[in-house]
C-alpha cells in the first residue's frame, strides 16, 4: 500500500446522503477480475448520460472539481454492498480522503486496505466544509494524518479522530497481512485449542 | 458477568489482542463467489501465500450465472472469464466448489444452509454484505471486502474492532400473511439504513421465536440494510432440527458435544444492550418500499409520503429525489402503484418456504396482461423440491417463467435486468438507483405480496384475497 502522506488538495462536494455502493460503481463493472482500472467507472450512472458523455449536472463533471483529492459528502456513505470495488474506483479515480458524519462499516473498513482515509466530522463540521466549497468552488484543504488535523482557508477545519492501529497502516502504507503473520505462532495455539475444544469443526 | 451471544461468540474467537493493534479474530466458515475472490486469489498468489484452512470454504458462483439456456455458452465475455477464474483458483487451492453444474449449485446464502455448513457460534465470513443471512443459526456472519478475504484465506483471521450489540425485541403476533420479509422492512422504516451501523442486532421476542428457520434467515439477511454487519437469532430447538442429519452438520458423538456448546449460545437474562428497540408484530403490516433507499418503506395501506411529510430536510430531499427517480407522485395510494415485472428469488426470498407461499397466492390465477413475472429458486435444491410439490406447475400455469437458480433480479448482473422506467414488484433486498437495470424501479415486497401484485398488475392488499 501506498503510505498516506500529509496534502493539501482540492476538495470536491456531494451533498446527497446515504449514497450506496451500487452508484459508487454499478454492477456491470464487477465482472473484472483485476483490481485496477475502476475509477473511469465512478459514479457512472450518475457522471455519463446515454451517449457515454459527461453529464455536466454532476457535481464531480465541474471544471472547479477535477483533481479533486478530497470528497465532502452527506451522511452514511457507502451503504449497501461489501464490494471493496467502491474504494479501488474511488482511489482509481484520485481520491484518498474523504469527509462525512458517518460511513457504512463494511465500506468504512475497506477503505483503510487502499490508502483511504474516511474522516468523521459532526454534523456541523460538515455543514460549515460544504459551506465552504459551495461559496469557493476549488478551495483547497490541508489533511494532516500523522497530528489528525484538517484546515481549511476560511477556518473550518477541526481535529478528527482515527484508531491507531489504522492510522499507522494509512501512514506507513503496511499490509494487515504481514501485521497478522506476526501472530502465527498465537494462529497455532488457538487452532491447536479449537480443535480440541470444537471438534466437530475439524470431523 | 452477563453476556451477550455476540459477546459470547467474540470472546472465544479472540486470537490475540495485541497492544496498539485490532483484536485478531479466529474465523471457522469462509464463503465464496465469483464477483468478490478473484483478486483475492491474485493477492495470494503474488505473495505466494497459501490457502490456511481449505475445509473451512466452501464456494458458488451465482451473481453472473444465467438463469435460463443453463446449457449455452455464456454470452457475456466478461462474466465468462470471471467464472472460468473461480473454477481455476478453486482447483488450484483444493477448495470445495458448487459450480454451475453441480446438483448442489445456487445462491451462496441459500446453499450453506442448506448443506449444514453453518453451525450456531461460529465466526463466517463472506466477500458479500449479505452473509449476515447466517446470523439465524446463532453465528456471527457478517460481509467482508475482497482485501479482507485474502486476509482469512492467508490466516484464518481478521483484525476486527468489537461492535455495539443493539436488541431488536418484536413481541406479539404476526398477522396472516406477515412476514420476516415484512419484519425486516418494518425495522428498516423505523431505524433508518444508518440506524444499526456499528452494531451487531440480535432479534428477539415471541414474534422470532415463532419464525422458521427460513424466516429467520430472510430476517437477519436484511440485517446490512439496517446498517448492521450481522444480525443474531439465539439458537433453539428449532435450529437444531434443521442441522440434524445434513451434510456438514456434526453427528453421533460430536452431535452431542456441539449440542451442550450450542445450548450455551443464547445471551445470559441481565445482559445488557448498547441500544434496544422494541416493535410489536401485530403493528406491522405487509410492507412496500416506495423509494430508492430500503428506509423509504410503508404499509400497504398507506400512500406515498410527499417531501414535506418530513421535518429533516436530508429525508425530505432524499423524498423528492426518490419520487422523481421512481416516477411516483406524493399521496398515491401503494394499491394504485401498477407493476411491469415480478421478481421473486434471490438470497433473502428464494427459499422453498418462499415458493409455497407465492405458489399458494398464485394458484388459480393469471398474471395480469402486460406483465411479467420470473420464479427464481435460491439453489437447485430449492428447484427440484419445487417442482416435486408440483409449485412448479401452479407458476407456468398462472404465465409466470420458471428459471434456473441463481442471483439473477437481485443485482441484475447476469443479463436479467429491468429497462429504463420498468418497475418491479421483488423479493430482493435493496431498491438502489439502476439495482435491477439502469433506470428501472424496485419496490421490495415479500413473495406473497409479488404474486398477488402479479395477477392484479399492481400492488394488493394481500390479507383482503
Amino acid at each position: 500500500m501506498e503510505p498516506y502522506n500529509k496534502h493539501e488538495s482540492v476538495a470536491a462536494l456531494m451533498t446527497r446522503s446515504n449514497v450506496d455502493t451500487d452508484q459508487i460503481i454499478p454492477k456491470q463493472f464487477l465482472k473484472k477480475v483485476e483490481r485496477s482500472g475502476f475509477g473511469i467507472h465512478l459514479f457512472h450512472d450518475w457522471r455519463f448520460n446515454e451517449d457515454g458523455s459527461e453529464n455536466t449536472d454532476f457535481e464531480l463533471n465541474k471544471p472547479a472539481f477535477k483533481n479533486a483529492k478530497i470528497l465532502v459528502v452527506g451522511d452514511n456513505f457507502g451503504c449497501g454492498s461489501s464490494r471493496e470495488h467502491a474504494p479501488w474506483a474511488i482511489a482509481d479515480y484520485g481520491f484518498n480522503t474523504i469527509i462525512s458524519t458517518s460511513y457504512a462499516d463494511i465500506f468504512y473498513n475497506n477503505c483503510f486496505k487502499n490508502s483511504i482515509l474516511p474522516i468523521i466530522s459532526t454534523k456541523e463540521q460538515l455543514a460549515s466544509l460544504m459551506n465552504e466549497i459551495s461559496t469557493n468552488e476549488g478551495v483547497q484543504f490541508i489533511v494532516d494524518l500523522e497530528n489528525q488535523e484538517l484546515s481549511s482557508p476560511a477556518g473550518n477545519g477541526f481535529k478528527f479522530e482515527v484508531d491507531s492501529f489504522r492510522k499507522e497502516n494509512l501512514l506507513k502504507g503496511l499490509d494487515d497481512i504481514g501485521l497478522t503473520f506476526q501472530h502465527l505462532d498465537k494462529i497455532d495455539q488457538y487452532e491447536e485449542k479449537h480443535k480440541q475444544t470444537y471438534p466437530w469443526l475439524w470431523a | 458477568m452477563k453476556r451477550t451471544m455476540y459477546e459470547k461468540i467474540w470472546d472465544s474467537h479472540l486470537v490475540v489482542k495485541a497492544p496498539g493493534q485490532a483484536p485478531l479474530l479466529y474465523v471457522d466458515r469462509h464463503l465464496m463467489h465469483e464477483v468478490t475472490s478473484p483478486q483475492a486469489f491474485e493477492g495470494l498468489r503474488l505473495a505466494n501465500r497459501k490457502v490456511r484452512n481449505p475445509h473451512s470454504i466452501l464456494a458458488t458462483i451465482d451473481h453472473c450465472v444465467p438463469t435460463k439456456n443453463r446449457d449455452l455458452p455464456i454470452a457475456d465475455p466478461i462474466a465468462k472469464k470471471q467464472i472460468e477464474t473461480m473454477a481455476d483458483n478453486c482447483q488450484e487451492n483444493g477448495l470445495n466448489l458448487y459450480d454451475m453444474k453441480n446438483p448442489n449449485n445456487g445462491v451462496i446464502h441459500i446453499v450453506v444452509p442448506e448443506h449444514g455448513f453453518v453451525h450456531p457460534g461460529m465466526v463466517v465470513v463472506c466477500g458479500d454484505s449479505h452473509t449476515a443471512t447466517h446470523g439465524a443459526f446463532g453465528a456471527l456472519a457478517f460481509g467482508i471486502g475482497t482485501s479482507e478475504v485474502e486476509h482469512v484465506m492467508a490466516s484464518q483471521t481478521l483484525p476486527q474492532q468489537k461492535s455495539k450489540t443493539m436488541l431488536v425485541q418484536i413481541d406479539g403476533e404476526l398477522s396472516k400473511y406477515a412476514s420476516a420479509k415484512d419484519i425486516a422492512l418494518a425495522i428498516t422504516g423505523k431505524i433508518g439504513t444508518a440506524g444499526g451501523t456499528g452494531h451487531v442486532i440480535e432479534y428477539a421476542g415471541d414474534a422470532i421465536t415463532a419464525l422458521s428457520m427460513e424466516g429467520r434467515m430472510t430476517l437477519c439477511n436484511m440485517a446490512i440494510e439496517a446498517g448492521a454487519r450481522a444480525g443474531l437469532v439465539a439458537p433453539d430447538q428449532k435450529t437444531f432440527d434443521y442441522l440434524k442429519g445434513r451434510e456438514f452438520a456434526p453427528s453421533g458423538e460430536n452431535w452431542d458435544k456441539a449440542l451442550a456448546y450450542w445450548k450455551s449460545l443464547p445471551t445470559d437474562d441481565g445482559a445488557e444492550y448498547d441500544t434496544i428497540v422494541t416493535l410489536n408484530a401485530a403493528d406491522i403490516e405487509p410492507q412496500v418500499t416506495w423509494g430508492t433507499s430500503p428506509e423509504q418503506v410503508t404499509g400497504v395501506t398507506s400512500s406515498i409520503p410527499s417531501p414535506d411529510d418530513f421535518n429533516d430536510t436530508i429525508k425530505s430531499e432524499a423524498c423528492a429525489n426518490a419520487l422523481k427517480y421512481m416516477g411516483l407522485k406524493a399521496h398515491t395510494k401503494i394499491t394504485d402503484i401498477p407493476v411491469d415485472l415480478i421478481f421473486i428469488g434471490s438470497c433473502t426470498n428464494g427459499r422453498i418456504e418462499d415458493f409455497r407461499i407465492a405458489a399458494e397466492v398464485a394458484k388459480g390465477t393469471k398474471v395480469a396482461d402486460n406483465v411479467i413475472a420470473i420464479a427464481v429458486p435460491g439453489s437447485y435444491h430449492v428447484k427440484k423440491q419445487a417442482e416435486d410439490e408440483g409449485l412448479d406447475k401452479i407458476f407456468i400455469d398462472a404465465g409466470w417463467e420458471w428459471r434456473e437458480p441463481g442471483c439473477s433480479m437481485c443485482l441484475a448482473m447476469n443479463g436479467d435486468e429491468l429497462t429504463v422506467g420498468q418497475r418491479s414488484a421483488s423479493t430482493s433486498n435493496r431498491n438502489f438507483e439502476g439495482r435491477q437495470g439502469k433506470g428501472g424501479r424496485t419496490h421490495l415486497v415479500s413473495p406473497a405480496m409479488a404474486a398477488a401484485a402479479a395477477s392484479a398488475g399492481h400492488f394488493v392488499d394481500i390479507r383482503t384475497l
